[in-house]
């Protein structure tokens, strides 16, 4: 019976479409899949947001952040977005290239990212930094640099994502590349034995990690903050590079022809406050964008030093991206 | 003897036409749609040649190896009858039907460096087994299709009269005479499309490829399509990629026809086929281990998952049933367009069998073998988007393009029967002028019923399972369970995600079973 009425309850919630808010502007905001998921800041944002806008906030996903451009380069002119939620510096030249983007006219205020912030025409909200991840209790001797990596043991294998098909993957090119210049082909060279595979996607390689395939796993140094906080497991934890690590600054811009550009405003600014940024560190697992009131959840990692940030500006990463891909491939593909 | 010419038009073959017409257009019209939508002309570089390359060996090895590896599966099984047989069959054909994240960790729990057979292998001192490279490519690829393939080659067996086998036994003919004479005429009709057919499914591979590949690569024209459009969006490139996987599928499909023998068993009067040949105890052990052999191969990545998943049952929230509910809402429309498209387009093949026509029916029906997702998906992105709300649509889409996509292997299954029942009763038919409706309630619904019901089980399972176009279209709100499971993953969430693995296994194994069993019911 209680099988019955769950089914049921299923069956309505799956025919029933998003309940229709009568006369309501829509504000649609594009976003990669997991920060609109149940368990990322998406539900919580919309709630907040709706509370004070007098507006229905709708969510419309593309993949990641990569796809999620690709997506609205798609519907080009066209598009009904408002806001674009989600792109990060390697992504923000190609988007400025495009056109669709108007200058969001806001000067962020208590700005928490290192290096500082002056985009016309996208607004961070939220960064971190990427990391091999390990556990605690299986590596011993953690490598403390691409180079003493690429000198472990060949046994010591590691899982990256594919630049061509990941964020966090292209980050990792990005990464090398900024810590090493024309030497990176060497890195590569170098790192080629421990790298057990490519893949698709943030979610194949962390799963791997965690079935015990791999040592480390490419991914944020915010990532154990979740086993500790929601898991109460302590064993993962970031190894930390004395190159210094890249950082990945995720990024909102409004629309040229959103159809609701004052409510557009109104939410980029929401999107700078307290409220909205408070949710970032335990939903997205990220860093917030500004300085938040009470500091960061508890046991959750102060980030290391500004001094440690490495990152490439967007045009320089645009321009670097597809030698350096190029380089990548040539090296792991001998 | 019918007394008039077969007529050249018929209804059949119009509704056939017609329905070969629309797939035309999904999939080569789709190509056409993002080749129109490129700013620049696209070109092919190095790494698409490259591309080109492994996509070939990969494909070629995997497909010889699944197909070879099925022929004594599928005897043995077609000779044999033993308790649970039904049910093994279900299971190992379980692998092609599994979401590829979720058949990958299966398999990595197994086979891979943290798996059972490596810690085995540490705890007794020795390295752990590295699958990763080009044999972790076939070795998934030969775990997906193995099941494909022995289902198909223990078709052609299944065809084969029971007559047949008695009058073997009473000419006391031997096991390799049984062999020469009723067994490698099927094989021989049968292997080449099956050879074929899994061929291009790993050609089209993407994710599988490249996560045991290793590294770059271990990069398919798959990959460079899904590149082209995320990573460099240039449109013109990902069509130019799309036609030559199409290039590559008419290749296939040439070589499966010229290759391919008519080896029609002819008719026979519905007798259990029996085999005097093989009670020998040499035999009876050789299938055994055969069949204990492949069971341990495909049934322990499987039995991994389940294990897993238990854990992780308890994980799940009302999110999860409701997006079960929708995706077997999805899988039960997708079923019934993909039947209704394959009934339609059988038919016209079966009565027009000797035409040109019926051959270009008939390929139209395998196109989506040689498609890409991701072209398929933007195409009708592009076409759609200007009328309506994708997230509206994307239900709908789904459903539509997951039909297709199951549509070559419900050819696969009818196509034969339907022919054989045409050949069998069609001049009877024919004599009594029975056409229409009354012609396919009467005389082809009855014997081509368990075919019908084994092919929308199979359309309904892949359905489940398939991510397919769903994600260009997705509406936050409406995930379907694979999205659902991807996204638990992309939240850290691994043991529910496991949990909703469970789920999709069991339910797409019982959504199987019951059209399998609606189909052999009395």
């Amino acid at each position: 019976m209680i099988r019955i009425s769950l089914m049921a309850a299923g069956l309505a919630l799956a025919l029933a479409g998003a309940p229709m808010a009568a006369e309501k502007p829509v504000l649609n905001v594009y976003t990669y899949d997991s920060f609109a998921s149940d368990w990322g800041p998406g539900p919580k944002v919309e709630k907040a947001f709706e509370a004070i806008c007098d507006c229905d906030l709708k969510f419309t996903t593309a993949g990641d952040g990569a796809a999620l451009l690709a997506r609205v380069q798609l519907e080009g002119k066209r598009s009904r977005a408002d806001v674009v939620l989600g792109l990060d510096t390697s992504l923000t030249a190609r988007a400025a290239e495009s056109g669709l983007f108007a200058p969001h006219g806001i000067t962020p205020e208590n700005l928490a990212v290192p290096g500082g912030w002056n985009d016309p025409l996208f607004l961070p909200f939220d960064w971190g930094y990427f990391a091999f991840v390990y556990d605690k209790n299986k590596l011993k001797t953690v490598p403390r640099s691409f180079k003493e990596l690429a000198a472990a043991p060949d046994s010591l294998k590691i899982v990256i994502e594919d630049p061509r098909s990941s964020t966090p993957g292209l980050g990792l090119l990005l990464w090398v590349k900024a810590a090493y210049g024309d030497k990176a082909p060497e890195i590569w060279k170098g790192l080629a034995p421990h790298i057990l595979t490519v893949t698709k996607g943030w979610s194949e390689a962390y799963g791997m990690f965690l079935k015990g395939e791999a040592d480390m796993v490419l991914s944020y140094t915010t990532s154990p903050a979740y086993h500790l906080i929601a898991e109460n497991d302590d064993s993962k934890a970031a190894a930390i590079f004395d190159e210094g690590h890249y950082m990945q600054i995720e990024v909102a811009g409004k629309m040229a022809t959103a159809p609701h550009p004052d409510l557009a405003d109104k939410f980029l600014k929401f999107m700078m406050s307290e409220k909205f940024q408070s949710l970032i560190p335990t939903t997205n697992w990220m860093y917030p964008a500004v300085q938040l009131k009470d500091g960061l959840p508890r046991r959750f990692a102060a980030p290391i030093p500004a001094d440690k940030a490495l990152i490439l500006s967007p045009e320089r990463a645009q321009a670097v991206r597809d030698a350096a891909l190029a380089e990548w491939q040539s090296a792991l593909s001998q | 003897m019918a007394e008039r010419a077969e007529p050249v038009i018929t209804p059949a073959l119009v509704a056939g036409l017609g329905v070969a017409g629309f797939l035309a257009a999904l999939s080569l019209g789709t190509v056409a749609v993002v080749a129109a939508a490129a700013d620049t002309p696209g070109h092919l570089g190095a790494g698409d040649w490259a591309a080109l390359k492994f996509t070939l060996s990969q494909a070629l090895v995997s497909a010889a190896l699944s197909t070879i590896l099925a022929i004594p599966v599928a005897r043995a099984l077609a000779r044999r009858r033993f308790f649970g047989r039904d049910l093994l069959i279900t299971l190992l054909g379980a692998p092609f039907i599994l979401p590829v994240i979720v058949a990958v960790l299966g398999l990595l729990a197994v086979y891979g460096r943290g798996g059972l057979i490596s810690e085995l292998l540490v705890a007794l001192g020795y390295a752990p087994l590295s699958i990763y490279g080009f044999r972790g490519v076939v070795l998934a690829h030969v775990f997906f299709n193995l099941p494909l393939a022995t289902r198909l080659l223990l078709q052609g067996w299944q065809r084969v009269p029971g007559e047949h086998f008695l009058l073997a036994a009473q000419l006391g003919m031997s096991t390799r005479d049984i062999n020469r004479v009723i067994e490698r005429p099927i094989l021989r009709s049968v292997l080449p499309g099956a050879f074929a057919t899994i061929f291009l499914l790993c050609v089209t591979s993407f994710a599988v490829a490249l996560t045991l590949g290793g590294g770059p690569r271990a990069t398919t024209i798959e990959l460079a399509i899904y590149q082209a459009f995320r990573f460099d969006f240039d449109m013109g490139r990902a069509a130019l990629l799309a036609l030559m996987q199409f290039a590559i599928g008419a290749g296939a499909a040439v070589f499966a026809w010229r290759l391919a023998r008519d080896g029609a068993p002819g008719a026979g009067l519905g007798r259990v086929a029996r085999r005097w040949d093989c009670a020998g105890f040499a035999a009876r052990i050789i299938d055994g281990a055969v069949l204990a052999a492949v069971s341990l191969f495909l049934l322990a990545p499987l039995a991994m998952v389940l294990l897993r998943g238990v854990f992780g049952l308890g994980l799940l929230d009302a999110g999860a049933v409701t997006a079960l509910v929708r995706s077997v809402i999805v899988a039960l429309m997708s079923t019934a367009l993909t039947l209704g498209m394959a009934l339609v387009l059988g038919t016209a093949v079966a009565r027009h069998g000797a035409g040109h026509m019926a051959g270009w029916i008939e390929s139209a029906g395998h196109l989506s073998l040689a498609a890409s997702p991701m072209v398929i998906g933007t195409g009708l992105f592009i076409l759609l988007y200007p009328l309506v709300d994708p997230a509206s649509v994307a239900l709908a889409v789904t459903a539509l393009v997951n039909a297709v996509m199951s549509l070559p292997f419900a050819l696969r299954a009818l196509v034969p029967v339907m022919r054989h029942v045409q050949s069998v009763e069609g001049m009877l038919a024919d004599s009594l002028d029975m056409g229409g409706w009354a012609r396919f309630r009467l005389v082809t619904w009855p014997a081509i019923r368990p075919a019908a019901g084994f092919a929308a089980g199979l359309a309904a399972a892949l359905s489940m399972g398939d991510l397919g176009v769903v994600a260009l279209f997705a509406d936050p709100d409406a995930a379907t369970l694979p999205l659902y499971l991807y996204r638990l993953m992309g939240s850290y969430r691994m043991e529910a995600a496991q949990g909703a693995a469970l789920l999709l296994v069991a339910v797409s194994i019982m959504l199987f079973r019951l059209f399998d069993w609606l189909g052999k019911g009395a």
